[in-house]
């Protein structure tokens, strides 16, 4: 599956605390460009925090973390490292999509003027334009009927489809998703799921920070374990989830699978 | 999609193929008619008692549309209109200054909350219209220069004096409703690659309308009263006007009762303006608007045809 790629994302040693907590210690490892990229493990392990450090809406304290060969946050000169501004942070992450947990759709908008938002607001797109966009997205996620109704009055699933096309609207070069069916009910979690697939399919680099083992094999290219703030164990979804190396990654599976 | 059958065509509503219609004896409230009786009757008594006082109750319907009175309204009106615009403007950039990350500029919100909201109005009042003592020139260099006593109106005192003091309280307000919204909105907001500012004009201050809304309404209700103070600094508000009347025409009283009237009949008009406010602002809060009273009575009126906007 894995075509010749360049890295995506690339971690050297990330460490991240919250006060005297130590959340991630020393996470290496590499995205590929095309690739869905699944990161599993027990709550409390920092996958989520992990996904956050990519699109710098948390600050990592150690360690070295690049996007597509640029550093996340920072700037390189010489030996220095220099912070970045506010809006240069902000103009990095317009190629990074992220969905949520749960959701975070605006709930004073419409479903598609929730798609609509940033390509007029950040990128100056004209509204036409941005409104038939909006509606070819609403429509490749199933929900073309549904383009003016508010986040109320959509079911979990539904918002949450919004919620990626409403990332797919920015071009995003990645999209990270944290736990995206975490938070719906059992019966709505394969419509998420089968637009994901779809993305996956049309050569989307994904990071997924996932409970779901089924789409992480059936779908995944790689796979990371997490537990405790470090990389357990990577390799292959299959082979992770059939064959586990590591005492922890048994015990985990054990219990989810 | 339901029609909402049940509110205008009563009882006999009941499909013919339900069930048997309940037929049961309703609950007695004889205490309800007992407390409305005694409340008319102590009304009927207050009533009475000012109809029986030494007040020239004629003198009222004479003045109420008097221009020297109407001139008056409007300028209450527009004070009251002006100081809530420097009051909410102010108030928004003081919260937002509040809670910035910036310490400079937090700590200048602070201290100018603690300032505004810590001292009298009326005192914030007679320190504008006294200001002259300090300054005695207001100098902008080639631009302006006059004296500061003939730069400083009644009008401008008046604005001044209120609206700042009232910044103070809409900071306050305003803090609580930006506080309100959940932290994700802005982090999806932010990780779309929208600016701070963007994030806090597009997602954050309209969620936070419905919280500062209900409060703020209270203010301009408040507002329209607090102006009565404005007499002190000799600007010509209702309130001036009708004593200026009464002092002249020997009808003191009788002219605090016509200024109360006015009061109560602008701050009942605002009141409407409120519902209709909050109303607007909570669309995408709730799955459905409730009707306004206006669509109340086209359904009632019209019971075949659905409210406008009303959809499940």
């Amino acid at each position: 599956m894995t075509q010749p790629s360049h890295p995506m994302v690339k971690a050297e040693g990330v460490h991240k605390s919250f006060g005297p907590v130590e959340v991630l210690k020393g996470i290496d490892l590499q995205v590929n460009s095309g690739e869905v990229f699944c990161l599993i493990g027990p709550s409390g392990s920092g996958k989520s925090t992990f996904l956050r450090c990519i699109n710098h809406l948390e600050k990592i304290n150690a360690g070295r973390l690049y996007v597509d060969g640029e550093l996340v946050g920072y700037r390189q000169k010489g030996d220095k490292l220099y912070e970045l501004k506010d809006s240069e942070v902000a103009v990095k992450r317009r190629d990074i999509g992220m969905v949520f947990q749960r959701f975070n759709l605006f709930p004073h908008m419409t479903a598609i003027e929730n798609v609509m938002e940033a390509p007029v607001q950040v990128k100056g797109q004209n509204k036409g334009q941005a409104r038939e966009r909006a509606r070819e997205l609403l429509e490749r996620v199933g929900l073309g009927d549904k383009a003016g109704n508010y986040p109320s009055q959509l079911s979990g699933g539904q918002q949450q489809r919004v919620a990626i096309a409403r990332a797919l609207a920015m071009d995003p070069k990645l999209m990270l998703f944290d736990e995206p069916t975490s938070a719906l009910d059992p019966e709505l979690v394969g419509d998420v799921l089968d637009v994901m697939r779809d993305l996956a399919e049309s050569g989307m680099t994904m990071v997924v920070v996932t409970h779901e083992m089924g789409f992480a094999r059936e779908v995944g290219d790689s796979l990371v374990f997490m537990d405790d703030g470090v990389v357990v164990e990577a390799g292959n979804p299959r082979d992770v989830l059939t064959n586990p190396q590591h005492e922890r990654t048994q015990a985990f599976l054990s219990k989810v699978l | 999609m339901t029609v909402d059958v049940n509110k205008t065509d009563g009882p006999d509503a009941t499909p013919p193929a339900g069930p048997e219609a309940i037929k049961a004896i309703p609950v007695r409230h004889p205490g309800r008619y007992v407390s409305a009786a005694v409340a008319l009757a102590l009304l009927g008594s207050v009533v009475y008692a000012f109809a029986q006082g030494n007040i020239n109750w004629d003198a009222i319907p004479d003045y109420f549309f008097d221009d020297r009175i109407l001139h008056g309204v409007w300028n209450t009106l527009l004070l009251t209109v002006l100081s809530m615009v420097i009051g909410i403007l102010g108030g928004v950039l003081l919260a937002v200054m509040r809670l910035s990350k910036n310490p400079v500029t937090s700590s200048i919100a602070w201290f100018y909350i603690w300032f505004f909201r810590g001292t009298p109005v009326l005192v914030q009042l007679f320190v504008w219209f006294n200001l002259g003592l300090v300054f005695e020139y207001i100098n902008l260099g080639p631009i302006y220069k006059d004296y500061w006593s003939s730069f400083m109106t009644p009008l401008l005192t008046a604005l001044l004096g209120l609206g700042l003091n009232e910044a103070a309280y809409m900071a306050e307000i305003c803090r609580a409703g930006l506080l309100s919204v959940d932290e994700g909105q802005s982090e999806a907001s932010h990780a779309l690659g929208m600016s701070h500012t963007k994030t806090l004009r597009r997602i954050v201050i309209p969620q936070a309308m419905r919280v500062i809304v209900p409060p703020t309404g209270n203010e301009v209700i408040n507002m329209l009263k607090t102006t009565s103070l404005v007499s002190a600094v000799q600007f010509a508000d209702l309130f001036k006007e009708a004593q200026d009347i009464g002092q002249n025409a020997g009808s003191t009283v009788e002219m605090y009762f016509l200024a109360a009237a006015w009061y109560l009949i602008m701050t009942s008009i605002l009141s409407v303006g409120q519902y209709y406010v909050e109303r607007y602002y909570a669309r995408g809060s709730s799955r459905s608007l409730p009707p306004t009273p206006l669509q109340r009575i086209k359904a009632a009126v019209l019971p075949t045809r659905r409210p406008k906007g009303v959809s499940a």
